[in-house]
């Protein structure tokens, strides 16, 4: 028996800016099932740090508990990580940045961990805007205990047993708009030519980022009938936009002529690159966003790409008024002031 | 492009790149298998089947196998494919009960062999065992050609040569040893059936400049005087030497001469050191035989002093190279080298000879005196008369004979069976799935990392006072099992079947060289650059599938697979498998069109 994956890499790999290839961006040979959504979703992250030129030790994955909570041991190896408590990964990711404001904090979150136990959790990290990247592996069943069904689980889709599930599901993308969530968007594991680009991008939003990333569980969910299926999401599948991220630095030659071509820059100058695939949707405006999810609901289609995006937003730091320092550069200097100023602050409470 | 045909067995073929290499086409990496498991025997006989003399490949062969080898392309060297069969020869078990065993019922053909080198030899053993009268012609007292005259013992010992050869001999071939054959012509008009010609390339090539005659004593053909050492007609030669030329011959030269009392042996070359024709590893024993290379020399005279050599004059000159990569030497414009020297050896080359084949009997020969041979079934214009080795296109090497030796002895014996030569048997070919079950498989799918094991050599003391003390000791069997253990088992073959792909991508992300890739489909440049890396080695094939439920296709590059069987262990539905392929040349009398 052996199942170790070999060392030896493509001899021709490219190395990006800071010198290191995709490899370096890898983590631990997974334990998923074979055929894994999860694991797809993995290797686009991988993919995305690379193109992202991210030094490993300025980011910060953080999951809950379940099978997506178990990916970031599979990716980002050198960079800093957290598993915390079923459905708490929105708390400790809430403190790790009010700590530290310098890292990229990288949520990975399930149905289950985000739907259903950490649905408290979930909404408030929203509500407050905190700066991270939050993804939501969504299979629609509790791979981890065979199979059941999930919160997301689509009203009629029927389980490997045969059970049609008798309830609604919720639907964790208006969820998010709803809540005022700055940057939402939809993915399919299967489609990284999507993926990656929105994974970016959400990286360098400066608050709350959400991608609902529809997951097969290949094991208990991948049956006809189930509308989590690979083969059910590929028929059902409908992209807003084909997207492109560009980051800053790079030239652009972009071509405006094209009508059906938007450019939505970001607060760094990066831009979102999409080519529209319909008319009636602007993924600045809340509303529109909102119609076009329900319109494709309506055609049961499964609709993927950047919905919402908010360019004007603060974040947690900024509407708390924070110190811009990361809490572990801050000097006793900083810290303790000296009598005057409490003397200050003391005169300031009379 | 076109969805590969996995059916056509060369598709796969080509994927196993020692194999396919070698002029043979052994199963190296079935036999490493055999060497990892301790069965030596089973290993030595998939040898004998296929390139006839293991023990003495083993040893000498030039391993066109290890360039082609993948490990060679994700890392630095290649697995030691060579000195690993030497190592199933080394540890064999008995081996002749596993051969044909004579006597054979006669089929009434006689066919005679001239020249008792591998290519002869290896004619001998594909027909003796279907019933034909052997009759071998050689003008030494004993067999192995070239394998005897022209490889040192300390390369290649003699009682592994006579071993092998006498397999061969025993199969009741009827030996004319002792017997130059003068003349064609009157060998044909024995009732012989057929005639195969294996008779090298005997002539060395002389350099006449200045001095040559005169110098003549001690000036000597290097494939002579090898052959007069190995029979015993010459025991020493000069303290000081100068060997001329750059090939694997000179490297013998060079070594031989260390043993006969050669204090000071220099090679001098006129290409640059790098240019060489020698094998690097025989460039390397010769250098540490401290034996110099002086290269970019071109000889001009032997200077001789009443009588006597006293050494040899080079002009200096520099390689230039023009826009098409084309070598020029050209002078340095330096003063000219003198070298001293007792006996110089001329091993600038070897050239085909047939002045005892009349040129009245059918067989046509070209402006450069070579006989008209046909590349795929080895006949020439003469029906009956057949070429083999380097007597067919000139001096190769033992593996070439060997390959040129069963294609000749599948076209002698369809000849004499009145079918059409073109008739050719096709390859025995198996494709067997390796899964036993979860994570389990029948090949050691573990890849290693372990760098290149050295073969061990005797100390250099010892070797240099004794002609016939062989020089590498050969792997232990444990060195042996790791240095087999580096084989990525390229017959392994990863075989895809797109109606049970669901487009996961599991594949794509766990393999670890970045081999697979699903896209578009396109034609074939367009490919190559659209994969995750592109594939840039064109020798390499692209693997594509049928269209997927995308219409997009699965794209695998060989190039650099490692078949660590990541990709079926990921593979939810089994749409990758790995599995065995063995494929083996078809020797005569044996092919399922023939019989």
């Amino acid at each position: 028996m052996t199942y170790v994956r070999p060392k030896f890499r493509h001899p021709e790999l490219q190395k990006n800016k800071l010198g290191y290839t995709v490899d370096y961006y890898e983590g631990a040979l997974s334990t998923l099932c074979a055929g894994c959504g999860h694991d797809s979703i993995s290797a686009s992250i991988i993919q995305s740090a690379y193109e992202m030129n991210i030094e490993p030790h300025k980011l910060a994955k953080l999951s809950g508990i379940g099978c997506s909570s178990k990916t970031p041991a599979y990716f980002l190896s050198n960079s800093h990580g957290f598993n915390s408590v079923h459905g708490r990964m929105p708390s400790v990711a809430t403190g790790a940045n009010l700590a530290n404001r310098d890292l990229i904090y990288f949520g990975v979150s399930g149905d289950g961990d985000s739907a259903s136990i950490g649905m408290g959790q979930f909404v408030h990290v929203i509500r407050r805007n905190l700066n991270m990247t939050y993804i939501v592996m969504n299979n629609g069943c509790y791979g981890l205990t065979k199979g059941q069904d999930s919160a997301t689980a689509d009203q009629g889709s029927k389980n490997k047993s045969g059970n049609v599930n008798p309830f609604d599901s919720i639907d964790l993308a208006s969820l998010a708009i709803e809540l005022g969530a700055s940057f939402v968007a939809q993915s399919f594991s299967g489609d990284k030519s999507q993926l990656v680009p929105l994974i970016k991008a959400a990286m360098n939003h400066p608050g709350f980022a959400f991608i609902n990333v529809i997951s097969p569980c290949v094991t208990f969910n991948n049956n006809v009938g189930s509308t989590k299926s690979y083969d059910y999401v590929r028929e059902h599948i409908e992209a807003t936009s084909t997207i492109d991220f560009v980051p800053q630095m790079q030239e652009i030659n972009v071509d405006y002529g094209q009508g059906s071509k938007k450019h939505v820059t970001m607060h760094d100058g990066s831009l979102i690159e999409l080519r529209k695939l319909s008319d009636d949707w602007d993924p600045l405006d809340r509303q529109s966003a909102m119609n076009a999810i329900m319109n494709s609901k309506s055609k049961n289609e499964i609709l993927t790409g950047l919905l919402y995006m908010n360019q004007d937003v603060k974040d947690l730091h900024h509407t708390l008024n924070t110190t811009d320092k990361p809490l572990n550069t801050l000097t006793k200097k900083e810290l303790c002031p000296g009598s005057e100023m409490l003397k200050g602050i003391n005169a300031g409470l009379r | 492009m076109e969805p590969t045909d996995i059916n056509n067995p060369e598709y796969f073929h080509k994927v196993v790149d020692c194999q396919n290499a070698c002029p043979a086409h052994t199963p190296v990496p079935e036999y490493i298998r055999l060497i990892a498991q301790e069965k030596y025997t089973e290993a030595y006989m998939i040898n004998w089947d296929s390139n006839v003399f293991p023990g003495v490949l083993g040893r000498t062969c030039d391993r066109p196998c290890e360039p082609a080898c993948r490990r060679g392309r994700v890392e630095e060297e290649p697995v030691a494919i060579c000195r690993l069969k030497r190592v199933a020869a080394d540890n064999k078990g008995d081996v002749k009960k596993h051969m044909p065993q004579a006597p054979f019922k006669s089929n009434n053909k006689k066919v005679a062999l001239i020249g008792a080198g591998p290519a002869s030899l290896t004619v001998a053993r594909d027909l003796a065992p279907l019933g034909y009268e052997i009759h071998l012609y050689d003008e030494q007292r004993l067999g192995g050609g070239f394998m005897r005259s022209q490889i040192p013992s300390f390369r290649l010992p003699e009682s592994v040569l006579n071993e092998e050869v006498n397999y061969i001999l025993d199969l009741g071939i009827h030996t004319h040893f002792n017997h130059y054959v003068k003349s064609l012509k009157e060998l044909l008009t024995k009732d012989y059936d057929a005639v195969f010609i294996g008779s090298g390339a005997p002539k060395g090539r002389d350099l006449n400049i200045p001095g040559r005659a005169e110098a003549s004593a001690n000036v000597h053909i290097g494939i002579n005087w090898l052959a007069n050492v190995a029979f015993e007609h010459i025991t020493k030669v000069g303290k000081k030497v100068i060997v001329l030329g750059g090939g694997n011959t000179a490297m013998d030269c060079c070594r031989t001469a260390r043993r006969l009392g050669g204090d000071e042996v220099k090679v001098v070359v006129r290409s640059p050191f790098a240019e060489m024709k020698a094998s690097p590893w025989e460039k390397e024993d010769a250098a540490h035989e401290d034996i110099p290379i002086i290269d970019n020399h071109v000889p001009k005279t032997f200077v001789v002093e009443n009588g006597v050599l006293k050494g040899m004059t080079f002009e200096k000159v520099k390689a230039e190279y023009d826009a098409q990569g084309k070598r020029k030497l050209v002078p340095a414009g330096e003063p000219d080298v003198f070298i001293e020297a007792d006996d110089v050896l001329i091993a600038i080359g070897q050239e085909n000879s047939f002045p005892w084949i009349e040129r009245d009997l059918g067989i046509e020969f070209d402006q450069w005196e070579m006989p008209k041979v046909d590349e795929l079934t080895f006949v020439s214009t003469n029906a009956k008369v057949f070429f083999g080795g380097d007597a067919a296109w000139g001096p190769k090497n033992v593996i070439t004979a060997v390959a040129h030796g069963h294609q000749a002895a599948i076209s002698i014996d369809l000849m004499c069976r009145g079918e059409s030569l073109t008739n050719r048997p096709a390859p025995h070919v198996n494709l067997v799935s390796q899964k036993m079950g979860i994570h389990e498989w029948a090949y050691d799918s573990a890849v290693v990392e372990d760098i290149r094991y050295a073969v061990p050599q005797a100390d250099k003391i010892l070797t240099l006072k004794d002609r016939k003390k062989e020089v590498e000791l050969g792997f232990d069997d444990k060195t042996a099992f790791k240095e087999a253990e580096r084989c990525l088992n390229c017959d392994v073959q990863t075989v895809f079947a797109a109606d049970k792909c669901i487009e996961c991508d599991a594949c794509m992300d766990i393999c670890p060289t970045s081999c697979i890739s699903f896209t578009e489909n396109a034609d074939e440049t367009d490919l190559r650059n659209m994969l995750k890396v592109p594939a840039t080695n064109l020798t390499q094939d692209l693997y594509v599938s049928d269209a997927l439920k995308t219409t997009r296709v699965m794209i695998k590059d060989e190039n650099v697979c490692l078949h660590c069987g990541l990709c079926a262990e990921r593979c939810p539905t089994s749409a990758w498998d790995m599995q065995k392929f063995f494929y083996n040349v078809t020797k005569a009398g044996k092919g399922c069109a023939s019989h």
